[in-house]
């Protein structure tokens, strides 16, 4: 299966990335794409700016090893998977993961299982510049437990 | 050996790398993580909650029981908050 894993600074064009996906292809049935996007508002205070830290190196490997689970659980014909670092601001792309299969379900589970786990295990950290001062994004308990019902999923 | 620093950790300690030389007994990622925290104020700090303190082994995601013989890099940073 073809995966594309990219860490940038630059922002990336959602379009472009699913049309290369699927050129030249008539297998593929489905594609389902999220892109996560900086918001101005976090938990009722003001954010101007988010700044993306990431472990270079252990990132893309991480990431790889998702992808690969992703590909043993579903029958998966593509997967794409770009996050960005550095200095971003509201209204900007901060990642995007597209995947491509024959049919919707393989491509939707496929999508969110590797969300929930990009979320909670891929070396990236979020530090928010507001009014008050910069300050870390805390890790959410929601984004633990949304990760961890795919490995009781897979023990099931 | 070397151990790098990502985020909070990072500024808590002031640096992002180093390279140690460790004493005996330092067998796994808690028993380091205790070590540095003996090596001044800052190190303390970062590592005041070792609980919420994550780390890694040549890129792997551990354990605090996880045995350090033979790591080329450790890691350690905050619970991850990217996507």
């Amino acid at each position: 299966m073809a995966s594309t894993i990219r860490l940038q600074s630059e922002d990336f064009d959602v379009a472009a990335e699913t049309a290369a996906l699927t050129r030249g292809r008539v297998d593929i049935g489905a594609v389902v794409t999220f892109t996560g996007i900086c918001r101005a508002s976090e938990a009722g205070h003001d954010v101007a700016a988010m700044t993306l830290e990431h472990y270079p190196g252990m990132a893309e490997e991480e990431i790889g090893r998702h992808v690969a689970e992703a590909e043993r659980r579903w029958p998966l014909l593509g997967v794409v998977v770009i996050h960005r670092h550095g200095r971003l601001v509201p209204g900007d792309n901060i990642m995007m993961v597209a995947v491509a299969a024959a049919h919707r379900g393989a491509a939707f589970a496929a999508a969110e299982f590797l969300m929930d786990y990009l979320k909670t295990q891929a070396p990236f950290w979020k530090k928010e510049e507001r009014r008050d001062g910069s300050a870390w994004v805390a890790a959410k308990s929601a984004d633990d437990a949304a990760a961890e019902r795919w490995a009781k999923a897979l023990e099931g | 050996m070397r151990i790098v620093y990502f985020a909070w950790v990072r500024e808590r300690i002031g640096k992002a790398e180093e390279t140690v030389d460790l004493p005996a007994g330092v067998a796994t990622i808690a028993d380091l993580a205790g070590w540095l925290s003996g090596r001044g104020e800052e190190y303390a700090h970062a590592f005041a909650d070792p609980k919420v303190v994550r780390a890694a082994i040549d890129r792997h995601h551990v354990k605090a029981d996880a045995p350090i013989a033979g790591a080329r890099e450790i890691a350690f940073f905050p619970p991850m908050t990217g996507g």
